[in-house]
């Protein structure tokens, strides 16, 4: 069984919902990265979606995009990237970890290449956020082969007949897209996204979980009381960091704080 | 071979919100194409409101000067200034036919953003347009028309503040709106069905340009020579010429200071930083590093300053129908001066590439027929040329 997949089903069993915190990896730096990620952990995040920094990443929000700017200028690449996952590996045997890439860093090395290489440092799924169902075909193979999860997104606007294919490539769990638009914090979850999880989960087994916009405990316990089973949560984590910008010893603190508060806000009514 | 794909160039690379959009908006283009009543619509405005057909014009001194018989086609004569508005009046009316009340833009030259400005305002459709701060600055005039139009204009400040980062702004937003907005993308890149569906709206020029040639006496040109940004105007003229073998075609690109000093914008030049990638929702040539971050790129052009080139031109050069070579700043500033100063016709500083080529290669074109697409007019270079020349105008 995979890493998510035991994950979620312990979680089942213990009524309760995962917290998936979102970084980009090597914001601002290498080292200041690996303690923040360190302390996620310690916080309790119950699995861990790590961006691969991109020089055009259309699907966030300014947030993120800064995030990757930071990352990059220090000097960030694939490979240090995937270095720094296996430090993240050797600290935590167990957590989950996801990667959240843009297709070109993928097609670049290959996509064999680049999923031997994931695996190898310990990643257990990857999402392209700029590769739907249509082009999934190279990179789903890729990660069957080396036993890597593929992660694909449902939104707002993916009517039934997609939504079937979709089911049928998605493994590890579907990340449920909450808002139509890029990443970033939002105050409020729509009628809308809630209704999407209530049709999707009538639907799959598959753990759904739901990110783009949530930022608060309140915002996440909406979405799993809908019948989500976590949700992510990125920009609004980043810009709580960018607080303490230049200080990598208060940055780890407020990580792990605001995860353990995302978590505290979704333990099980007493 | 795969639906959206050129050889293996092509696809459709994006998030899942914009595909529904995307599907909905192939379906809309399939219908519209086959439809006469549509076509017949267009073709009205063609006629009666961009000025079509353009003409051919023989340039005399300058074919003395080279040594080949010169001729262009008038794309700087459409109304609004440039071939873009065949593009932009196309999707417009595709975009009130699927019901669509806004349209978004983005725009390096500002020749795009004009176009679409003036093809919302004629359609009574509302534009937003995307710019990257260095373009708003090097193509002040244009700013000012789309404004004059109706049209926002929204500064994009984020990367190299260019084209490149317009898209990018571009797609962001249509994620946002995507129910009620059509991005009205302006080149023949993007995901699928934008390739197709562009070269089709500017395949006009290519159609006329061969008819012209035909019913002229010395029949069709021998080479065909057009600037490559995207490569919407020629993907545009190349059309009416690819199942004629006879005819070379030749894309320029933009080659910046030099191949050698990395500030250029021709991906198929450069054969280290210039390799098959996916960006903008399509798989083609991109300059880029060894990991496949996109690099920044450069050119006096703003219209050309982007570091990907649509599929269908990768295809064509795959398959040996195209040949693409490069002008650099120095020579399209020269090309610019002397199309000003010999045939008294201030062309784009896009299209003074496909010229400056011609210029470059006049020994391999002696006593050839060469037709030139002269996709816009330099109107608003004219401020950015003279600082480029060290003199003050304004």
């Amino acid at each position: 069984m995979t890493r998510f997949a035991s994950m979620f089903e312990r979680l089942r069993g213990e009524k309760k919902k995962a917290i998936i915190p979102f970084f980009v990896l090597g914001d601002p730096d290498e080292e200041t990265s690996f303690e923040v990620l360190k302390a996620a952990i310690d916080g309790g995040a119950d699995a861990l979606e790590l961006g691969l920094a991109f020089s055009d990443p259309i699907a966030d929000g300014p947030t993120v995009q800064a995030a990757d700017v930071r990352a990059l200028a220090s000097g960030m690449n694939t490979g240090k990237a995937l270095a720094l996952v296996k430090r993240v590996r050797a600290y935590s045997p167990k957590t989950p970890i996801g990667l959240l890439v843009y297709y070109n860093l993928v097609f670049q090395p290959g996509v064999d290449a680049f999923c031997a290489a994931a695996k190898e440092a310990g990643v257990d799924a990857v999402l392209a956020a700029d590769v739907p169902v249509e082009e999934i075909t190279p990179l789903k193979e890729a990660c069957v082969k080396h036993g890597l999860d593929t992660v694909m997104l449902a939104a707002l606007t993916t009517p039934e007949e997609r939504l079937e294919r979709i089911l049928k490539v998605a493994s590890g769990y579907l990340y449920v897209v909450s808002v139509l638009g890029v990443t970033g914090a939002r105050k409020d979850v729509q009628d809308e996204t809630l209704e999407l999880i209530v049709r999707l989960r009538k639907r799959t087994q598959l753990p759904l979980v739901v990110g783009f916009g949530i930022s608060t405990p309140q915002q996440a316990r909406r979405v799993c009381d809908a019948g989500a089973d976590g949700a992510i949560v990125g920009s609004a984590l980043i810009k709580a960091l960018q607080e303490h910008a230049g200080d990598a010893e208060a940055r780890a603190a407020e990580a792990k704080r605001f995860v353990a508060g995302l978590k505290n806000g979704l333990r099980p009514a007493e | 071979m795969k639906k959206g794909y050129f050889s293996d160039f092509g696809g459709v690379f994006v998030p899942e919100t914009l595909m529904p959009a995307l599907v909905e908006l192939e379906a809309a283009f399939e219908s519209a194409r086959k439809d006469d009543a549509f076509l017949a619509g267009l073709e009205s405005e063609f006629k009666s409101f961009v000025g079509r057909p353009t003409p051919i014009t023989f340039a005399p001194r300058l074919s003395e000067e080279l040594g080949c018989e010169l001729y262009f086609k008038r794309e700087d004569l459409c109304h609004s200034g440039a071939h873009k508005i065949n593009n932009a009046l196309g999707q417009a009316l595709l975009a009130k036919k699927m019901g669509k009340k806004r349209v978004i833009a983005e725009t390096g030259a500002g020749q795009h953003g004009v176009a679409v400005a003036t093809a919302a305002a004629r359609l009574g459709l509302e534009a937003e347009i995307f710019m990257g701060e260095v373009d708003m600055e090097r193509q002040k005039p244009n700013v000012f028309r789309m404004k004059l139009h109706g049209a926002k204009v929204t500064p994009v400040s984020s990367g190299s503040k260019t084209l490149k980062d317009a898209v990018n702004e571009c797609l962001r937003e249509w994620t946002s709106s995507v129910r009620t907005t059509h991005y009205l993308l302006g080149s023949a890149l993007g995901p699928h069905p934008y390739p197709e569906m562009v070269a089709f709206f500017q395949s006009v020029i290519g159609r006329e340009a061969r008819k012209q040639f035909a019913e002229s006496p010395g029949g069709l040109p021998d080479v065909v020579v057009a600037c490559v940004g995207g490569g919407s105007n020629s993907i545009g003229i190349f059309k009416g010429f690819l199942d004629e073998a006879s005819v070379r075609l030749v894309g320029v690109e933009a080659g910046g200071r030099g191949i050698e000093s990395g500030l250029h914008a021709a991906r198929f030049s450069d054969a280290k930083k210039g390799r098959v990638g996916v960006l903008h929702g399509t798989k083609s040539f991109v300059l880029q590093d060894t990991d496949g971050q996109i690099a920044e790129t450069h050119s006096v052009s703003a219209g050309l300053d982007y570091p990907a080139v649509g599929p269908e031109h990768a295809a064509l050069r795959e398959s040996g129908r195209a040949r693409y070579d490069y002008a650099t700043d120095t020579e399209a500033l020269a090309a610019f001066k002397l199309l000003s100063e010999k045939e008294g016709i201030l062309p784009a500083l896009e299209s003074s590439h496909a010229l400056a080529w011609v210029v470059k290669h006049a020994s391999e074109l002696a006593d050839k027929r060469v037709l030139v697409n002269l996709s816009g007019r330099g109107d608003k270079d004219v401020f950015h040329v003279a600082n480029e020349l060290g003199e003050r105008i304004d």
